[in-house]
């Protein structure tokens, strides 16, 4: 049996107080994309990932792997999650190490999802399952998100740059196959802005993971994603970036949302 | 002097049993603060005066039915928690006023209050007897031992449950088992300090270490030792000036707390970064 989507989304709704937060959309997501997913801010992208991750109910059909229900459940520790905002103590006394180590916590779980997908015929470069040592693991991690020399320091002292390739250190260690930031560079600067998008171009393409990325920096969508899908509660368009940055209609009703939403929110403020 | 004090068994037990105590209150407070639950072992306690009271009135051992009870109390703490989504602090609440006006009644009901009854709120570490310092002593063994294997996984729920469910460990299940081994850590440490100053041994040593700023295993190690200085102190010095053991034990941790304090804002001690009291919040 060979399954070419990593992730098949049907007719996936979901409402809050009957108000649909994402409204009857469909897309699928290739082994090694890139996808860029786009949209104004309440557009329904979180809470599609929450979705997609077993923490939201919704009707219509998600599959990973073609997978579904409990078998759908098993394989959820292959996916790597980076949310927007991960809260904790402020002088929560954890190290940089001790946190990228949480994502080795459930070996079993992911040694037995991993089977579950590679007898699919699927496969990706799990480089972390041929290191050995824990130890060899984390500063693997460490060394491909650039922060080897922040392993001993506490998380309250990060940076939010630095934070956020934290947790994609975490996720990495585990071997995801399927890696999902939601707007990861919200709040960086520039600098960490590039450091970042250096690292999920090295993943994406070197270690062949799969990539769902939300952002509303149109520049690094067009460098960086394979393919778009443009979503407010709606999907408007799903496919080749090529082809999305094409289109000028649909940019300019991109734009036009964007920024009636950034008005909206100022308004509110 | 100090020698002299030790050849004595009662208070050979009351260190032994002490340690242990320290031990483990320090290592299970440290999740019990980190997740807000500073006031758990107060609320476990208090339901744990009403377990007391139920075994007084019916006439059976009451640190047993205290088990039985504070067991059910967590668990119906985490249930309220989980099911109302009512905050950790107000929850306490509700379960400690609960099993306190359970206590009362029943205290009233068999005819006031009783020696036993006055033991278990102040404590009574220098009367406990040989098979008590044997329960105390196997009850704590049982629970570092449950600590050590599930530390990981409980470092994780503490740090962010929703991260932790994604990793693949079952958080519901985790959760119980978190309120089952800290209910049975405050009955079982009640001899110690007693119903009403549990919560300094559980607070204390943990606000303390995390002042130094380390990670998670020596935050615990330091934790530990402070525990166990206050214990080890708070005894000796009771006996040699003939003062009530609890408070001594927490006046000691305190005054080590004030004292790290001082340290800190002399810059003796490594910086610490404290933020605002507010969480951070990552929005990268």
């Amino acid at each position: 049996m060979s399954v070419t989507n990593v992730l098949d989304v049907k007719d996936l709704t979901i409402n809050y107080d009957n108000q649909p937060a994402v409204d009857n959309i469909s897309f699928d997501v290739h082994q090694g994309d890139c996808l860029g997913i786009v949209g104004p801010n309440g557009a329904g992208k979180t809470t599609l990932f929450r979705a997609i991750l077993g923490l939201q109910a919704f009707s219509g059909k998600i599959k990973l792997f073609g997978f579904e229900d409990s078998k759908y459940k098993s394989i959820i520790p292959l996916i790597g999650y980076v949310p927007q905002k991960v809260t904790f103590e402020p002088n929560f006394p954890a190290t940089v190490y001790d946190v990228v180590s949480m994502g080795l916590i459930s070996d079993k779980r992911i040694v037995q999802g991993a089977k579950l997908i590679q007898e699919c015929g699927c496969c990706w470069n799990r480089i972390y399952q041929t290191i050995k040592k824990k130890d060899d693991k984390i500063t693997q991690a460490l060394h491909t998100v650039g922060l080897e020399f922040l392993r001993n320091r506490r998380i309250g002292e990060l940076s939010g740059g630095e934070l956020q390739r934290v947790f994609i250190a975490k996720a990495l260690v585990k071997d995801p196959l399927l890696l999902i930031l939601d707007e990861p560079v919200a709040s960086v600067d520039v600098e960490s802005q590039t450091k970042f998008y250096n690292v999920i171009k090295t993943i994406n393409k070197e270690n062949n993971i799969t990539i769902i990325w939300s952002s509303h920096d149109l520049d690094a969508i067009s460098k960086y994603a394979n393919r778009v899908a443009c979503m407010n509660k709606k999907l408007f368009f799903h496919g080749e970036k090529e082809k999305f940055f094409s289109d000028k209609e649909l940019l300019k009703m991109y734009t036009e949302s964007s920024m009636q939403m950034h008005m909206h929110n100022h308004d509110m403020h | 002097m100090i020698l002299e004090a030790l050849s004595y068994g009662f208070m050979q037990k009351a260190l032994i049993a002490g340690i242990a105590v320290g031990l483990i209150c320090s290592f299970m407070g440290t999740f019990l603060v980190l997740r807000r639950y500073s006031l758990f072992g107060d609320g476990i306690a208090h339901v744990a005066f009403g377990g007391i009271s139920v075994g007084l009135f019916l006439g059976v051992f009451p640190l047993w039915t205290a088990f039985i009870v504070s067991i059910f109390g967590g668990i119906g703490l985490q249930k309220l928690r989980q099911s109302t989504k009512i905050s950790g602090d107000a929850a306490v609440a509700v379960v400690l006023v609960s099993g306190l006006a359970v206590g009362v009644i029943l205290v009233s009901s068999s005819g006031g209050f009783s020696v036993d009854l006055f033991s278990f709120l102040f404590g009574s570490i220098l009367l406990i007897s040989n098979e008590d310092t044997i329960m105390i002593l196997a009850i704590s063994s049982g629970i570092i031992a449950t600590l050590v294997v599930l530390q990981k996984q409980f470092l994780h729920l503490t740090f962010n449950e929703e991260q932790a469910k994604l990793v693949g460990l079952r958080t519901t299940l985790l959760n119980y088992a978190f309120v089952i081994l800290a209910s049975i850590t405050v009955v079982t440490s009640m001899r110690l300090v007693g119903i009403l100053l549990i919560s300094a041994l559980i607070v204390i040593p943990n606000i303390t270490a995390m002042m130094f700023g380390k990670g998670f295993k020596k935050t615990v190690c330091i934790s530990m030792g402070i525990s166990v200085i206050s214990v080890i102190g708070g005894i000796l010095l009771s006996y040699f000036l003939n003062l009530a053991p609890s408070g001594t034990i927490v006046v000691i941790a305190v005054g080590i707390l004030v004292g790290t304090l001082v340290l800190k804002s002399t810059g003796l001690l490594q910086k610490v970064n404290i933020k605002n009291p507010s969480e951070i919040t990552h929005n990268s």
